[in-house]
């Protein structure tokens, strides 16, 4: 579903991603680590849109359609969610009224009707259930005030509303106490299909505990440097990154 | 010619339309409307109009405005039409005790004595000069700063008409009073509504004052508002305009309070050719609280100034001031707030934030904060900030499915929302939430409350919404 042949992508001259090649299947899950600043965040959002990045070279495909010529809310349209390392806040714009509009716009690029005042409230009442999301959360503000935890909550709580084909998910888990870590992976699992991919970023095993990867990918450098099993995570956890930057030092 | 020759001109202009409509003026207001006259045009002659020399007018430049041409109506030729008909302002839902005026004079058939508390006066202002000499004796242009400003001087020289509003002690009016204002003529036209307002000791009300255009003629509108708002009493003001871009609006409100009186003033502005609002208060007493709040929402080459005079001079007062600004393409906009706070306003408590967005690098907004302290025992803050739609929020929203255009209207609503959420109303702060959405999306033109609306204005060299 996601094909990303040798992208590379700069700010101000510094290039940051430097050939990535990657290819998601729908069902599949997919665990991105690498030590700080190789450049994670960076593939996250270039995928999914952020003009702060220049694509200086590669592709990427979703379906087949080229995802590098779409602005971003057509990604999010087309069934892409990136759930962000550091989730936005947003004073005055409402979560009700963020989440209907984002709803609304899926629905009406999709030709769909959009939903009743009713309806949207009855998706909404289902999907906090989901990801065990307070009431007290959803009736403020974007993020504003929210805890590091509640603001990955509220990120999972948007992607379950908007029923992603593939989401990218920026550690997730960071911030996250061991209850709710569960939670958020059970919302996780529970959106899960044979037909969407999950990516998670992680620096840690622990969530991959709970979303079991079929696949462990290494960024280092702007460059996938090694991928494998999910046997890799515990690998790293266990030894750190140290081996590998040294064999990939240049 | 010199540049000061054309501005001779120009005022001479309004001293002998003054000189040769003074038996008019006077023909429906009391002496004591009519005795403040001849200091009025002393002053304005004096001062002249102000251009940017002088201080509180740095950044608006109205003698282009004032050299134009305009007719007057000073013997007020009775507005036949039924007004419903031609007219149906935005706000019409509110449950509200509603009133019209036009080009500034209170409409005749106005009904609204039924639904007002008893002792409650309400209506022309002119009329009201003749009928209750004793109230205006005691408050007509005692509040209003006609020294600090030739503009309001001028209005005191042609003052005639506009609402009359007397709350007795302990009286307390529920609904909000809606006062309409509509500008309607067959020529391009200048006016000089002047308002006045008594709360007495522990009353309450709120007014909303809407301002509005009704025929695509250049309209110069140069009002005065004065209230006195006694011990205990509360009092709010919203203003909204929503004018075309061949207004020039000129309002200035004048509020003297007494102790541990309550007031609010807000202006909205949501559509106009240049505005300058004045908002002066005066807390001359303890305890007393005042909240000044604006917010102007303005495109293509609209002009908008507040302008801002909190004198704290007793002890113990509190004073909120919170002004935002969104301009977009060539809009300029000001905003200068003087907080003065005198040797004897020990445990002042004084706020002002005056924070822009612009939406282009084309549109201008100067901001300056002026304080003046004169005691050492104060709070008092300000700032200022002028930015764009902040890129990151701009991003969440898109990767979320939001497209540019919606994204962008949610966030100019955002950061509006702190202000309008200043509205102590609910009533109003409903309607004016909605008014203010509609501007951003462009959509305040489907209303009727315009002329122009509904007519190709393009080409034209006006805009309405
Ligand atoms: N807006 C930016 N301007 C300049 N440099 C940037 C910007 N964003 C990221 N970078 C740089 O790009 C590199 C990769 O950053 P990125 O955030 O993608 O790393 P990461 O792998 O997500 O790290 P972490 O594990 O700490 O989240 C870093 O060197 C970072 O400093
Ligand atoms: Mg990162």
């Amino acid at each position: 579903m996601l094909e990303i042949k040798n992208l590379h992508a700069k700010i101000d001259d510094k290039e940051i991603l430097r050939g990535i090649n990657l290819t998601i299947k729908p069902g599949e899950v997919h665990a991105i680590m690498g030590p700080n600043g190789s450049g994670k965040s960076t593939l996250s959002s270039v995928l999914a849109g952020s003009e702060v990045f220049e694509v200086s070279e590669g592709s990427a495909t979703f379906y087949g359609k080229d995802l590098l010529e779409m602005p971003a809310e057509d990604r999010a349209r087309e069934g892409l969610f990136y759930s962000f390392q550091y989730p936005v806040e947003i004073p005055g714009v409402s979560m009700v009224n963020f989440m209907r509009t984002a709803v609304n716009e899926h629905r009406k690029y999709n030709n769909e009707k959009p939903y009743s005042a009713s309806e949207f409230l009855k998706l909404m009442r289902e999907k906090k259930k989901l990801v065990e999301i307070d009431s007290n959360l959803t009736n403020r503000s974007v993020n504003e005030g929210f805890s590091g935890g509640e603001k990955k909550k509220n990120e999972i709580f948007q992607m379950a509303m908007l029923q992603p084909k593939i989401s990218i998910l920026d550690e997730t888990d960071s911030g996250l106490d061991i209850d709710a870590l569960r939670i958020v992976a059970n919302g996780v699992n529970k959106l899960k299909s044979e037909d969407n991919a999950t990516v998670v970023i992680t620096h840690y095993q622990r969530l991959l505990d709970y979303i079991v990867p079929d696949y462990v990918h290494v960024l280092y450098k702007g460059r996938i440097v090694m991928s494998a099993g999910k046997e890799l995570a515990l690998e790293l956890e266990e030894k750190g990154y140290d081996w590998i930057k040294k064999q990939f030092e240049d | 010619m010199s540049i000061a020759g054309t501005d001779i001109k120009t005022e001479e202009k309004y001293i002998s339309l003054f000189k040769d409509n003074l038996g008019h003026l006077n023909v429906i207001t009391s002496e004591e409307v009519a005795n403040e006259r001849e200091a009025g045009i002393r002053i304005f002659e004096e001062k002249g109009i102000p251009n940017r020399k002088v201080e509180n007018y740095k950044y608006t430049n109205l003698n282009p405005q004032f050299e134009r041409d305009y007719a007057c109506d000073f013997e007020h030729e009775v507005f036949n039409q039924n007004l419903s008909e031609v007219f149906n302002c935005n706000v019409e839902d509110l449950d509200a005790i509603t009133v019209y005026l036009i080009n500034g004079w209170y409409y005749r058939k106005n009904q609204v004595s039924e639904s007002l508390p008893k002792g409650v006066l309400m209506g022309s202002f002119a009329e009201f000069s003749k009928s209750h000499p004793d109230i205006f004796k005691a408050h007509y242009n005692k509040y209003a700063k006609n020294e600090e400003d030739s503009l309001v001087a001028l209005n005191t020289a042609f003052a005639q008409d506009g609402f009359f509003l007397y709350i007795p002690k302990g009286v307390v009016v529920e609904k909000p009073i809606q006062i309409v204002n509509i500008m309607k003529s067959s020529e391009d036209f200048m006016a000089f509504p002047r308002n006045l307002v008594v709360l007495e000791e522990n009353a309450q009300a709120k007014i909303m004052v809407c301002e509005h255009t009704l025929s695509d003629n250049k309209f110069l509108v140069n009002g005065v508002t004065e209230a006195y708002i006694d011990k205990n009493a509360v009092f709010d003001l919203y203003s909204i305009q929503n004018q075309h871009n061949l207004t020039t609006n000129i309002s200035s409100v004048f509020i003297k309070q007494k102790q541990n009186s309550n007031i609010l003033t807000h202006n909205l502005t949501l559509h106009t050719g240049v505005t300058r609002n004045n908002v002066y208060v005066h807390m001359d007493d303890e305890h007393c609280e005042s909240k000044v709040y604006g917010l102007f929402v303005s495109d293509k080459s609209q002009h908008v100034d507040n302008f801002s005079f909190i004198d704290h001079a007793k002890p113990n007062c509190y004073s909120e001031e919170l002004f935002k600004g969104v301009l977009d393409d060539t809009a300029t906009g000001a905003f200068a707030g003087k907080i003065m706070v005198r040797p004897d306003a020990q445990k002042t408590n004084a706020f002002q934030k005056n924070d822009n967005l612009l939406l282009t690098d084309t549109a201008k907004m100067n901001t300056k904060p002026m304080l003046e302290i004169y005691a050492d025992d104060v709070k008092c803050s300000h700032g200022a900030t002028v930015g764009q739609l902040d890129e990151k929020s701009m991003f969440y929203l898109r990767s979320r499915g939001i497209g540019k255009d919606e994204a962008r209207i949610l966030l100019m609503y955002a950061f509006a929302y702190e202000v309008v959420e200043k509205i102590r109303v609910e009533a109003v702060r409903e309607q004016i939430r909605g008014l203010v959405e509609q501007v951003f999306r462009g959509e305040l033109n489907k209303c009727n409350s315009c002329a122009l609306c509904g007519q190709d204005a393009s080409g034209k060299g006006y805009t309405c919404m």
